[in-house]
């Protein structure tokens, strides 16, 4: 670190920066309410409101972070620690309460319950053929469509048995069986007869017995229909129109369906909707996902606070956790890094490598008894050259 | 270099021109690296052919402000 990430050289122009104009929203309000004025009076208005948005906002050198970490702290400490059963319906559960909100926080990679909302382009959104649609996206193994596995050890053979009514209901046909598990055993041979499949194994000399046994059990992991990841389907109508709820996520292979609505289609892995759709897109979803198990909690937490939070984990390009791992090992001082969590491990590794510490921030500045830079502490005094 | 992904979640990215990048350090008083990040690899400027160090510009619909700009450097 060098002592630059403090610009001390040259104070901006207060100006410049303060008398930006008033946001989209706020002018388009004044517009209308203005109409009935005359130019002076315009003016005039103009002048309150621009003072009085200005008088509203942040003040340079507020500690917004410590109050975000309380707004959001406090009332998570009356949040439910449940999952929540979906409506009885094929028992879908959810992880919703203080689990999720940890979860999203930490910028897990792999989270409890990844779920998809697939909207459907008009006219599959008028729910005719959901059932349909919905068992098109659903990911079916070979498992869903046995009725029976016989294995004969001295011919090295397995034998499965179709369940004609389930292959119907997904208008499926042996053939369709056939092709990816031959994609899938490419040494194996498999031959097909009314709704029986032959799989016959090369005999490889001195092969375990029990090899055919696992063989049966890889087949029956072998994903023959739909898309890989999504375990449940659940059709539902919201507002006017029908749409998909799954279990499981696979954003890309979804929305690159021809009659998924691309533009809608959303994922609650924030993980993955950044892969997909880029940090922006996850920052949004951070907030959207934070804020509905908030209101859905009935608690009142500004959304600033959580916008807040976002930009700080989306800020480096890729999502970092609120944990050691992530946005607090970015942090520059050793100290700070020491007051979070395993403070020796932290000075240890620091000392190995001879860090200075600037004294920059917040925290350091507290261990060591110094005035912090926060509110009257913040200006210093810079001399013109 | 394709098209820009249409998604309701996904803000306008654009890159911003030498003259724009020029006024905005001078205004903030940063540095292009003192700037939030993006990847380049990033799926949203994929069609924008951006270099390292180029500043994206980034017009996000806000809950709070009806509309505000956001600034990322490429890395």
């Amino acid at each position: 670190m060098t002592a630059s990430t403090r610009p001390s050289t040259r104070i901006p122009d207060i100006p410049a920066v303060i008398t930006r104009s008033l946001p989209p929203r706020l002018r388009e309000e004044l517009e209308n309410a203005s109409s009935g004025l005359n130019g002076a009076g315009k003016k005039q208005a103009e002048e309150r409101i621009n003072a009085a948005y200005h008088a509203m906002q942040v003040e340079p050198g507020e500690s917004v972070g410590l109050v975000a970490a309380e707004s959001i702290g406090e009332p998570g400490t009356q949040m439910t620690l449940n999952t929540f059963h979906f409506a009885g319906v094929s028992e879908m559960n959810i992880t919703v309460g203080l689990p999720r909100i940890i979860e999203i926080l930490d910028g897990r990679k792999t989270i409890s319950t990844p779920m998809m909302e697939i909207f459907l382009k008009k006219p599959h959104n008028n729910g005719k053929n959901i059932r349909e649609l919905a068992m098109q996206i659903k990911m079916t193994t070979l498992q869903d469509l046995v009725l029976a596995f016989r294995t004969n050890l001295l011919e090295n053979t397995i034998v499965i048995e179709l369940d004609v009514k389930a292959l119907e209901r997904l208008d499926m046909s042996a053939a369709d069986v056939q092709k990816p598990l031959g994609k899938s055993f490419r040494s194996a041979k498999i031959s097909r007869s009314d709704n029986e499949l032959t799989v016959t194994l090369n005999p490889t000399k001195g092969a375990p017995i029990n090899e055919i046994f696992k063989i049966k059990e890889k087949l029956k992991g072998v994903h023959v229909k739909g898309i890989k990841g999504i375990t449940q389907i659940l059709p539902i109508k919201r507002d006017d129109e029908y749409m998909i709820i799954t279990a499981g996520s696979n954003l890309k292979d979804v929305i690159s369906l021809d009659f998924v609505d691309s533009e809608r289609t959303i994922s609650n892995d924030v993980h993955e909707v950044r892969d997909i759709l880029g940090i922006e897109a996850a920052r949004e979803m951070i907030v959207l996902e934070l804020m509905k198990v908030i209101e859905t909690q009935g608690l009142n937490v500004d959304v600033r606070h959580i916008m807040l939070v976002a930009d700080t984990m989306c800020s480096g390009g890729t999502i970092k956790g609120i944990t050691r791992y992530g946005i607090i090992a970015e942090k520059s001082s050793v100290l700070a890094r020491a007051s979070f969590e395993t403070p020796i491990k932290h000075v240890f590794l620091a000392a190995m490598a001879g860090e200075i510490d600037q004294l920059t921030s917040v925290i350091e500045n507290v261990m060591i008894n110094q005035p912090v830079p926060l509110g009257t502490g913040l200006p210093q005094l810079s001399a013109k050259r | 270099m394709g098209d820009a992904i249409k998604h309701g979640l996904l803000p306008k990215h654009s890159k911003v021109s030498q003259k724009e990048r020029d006024a905005l350090l001078e205004q903030f008083q940063v540095r292009p690296q003192d700037l939030p990040k993006i990847l380049k690899t990033d799926a949203a400027i994929a069609h924008l052919d951006c270099a390292e160090g180029d500043i994206i510009k980034i017009v996000r619909e806000s809950k709070t402000a009806g509309e505000s700009v956001f600034y990322r450097t490429v890395i």
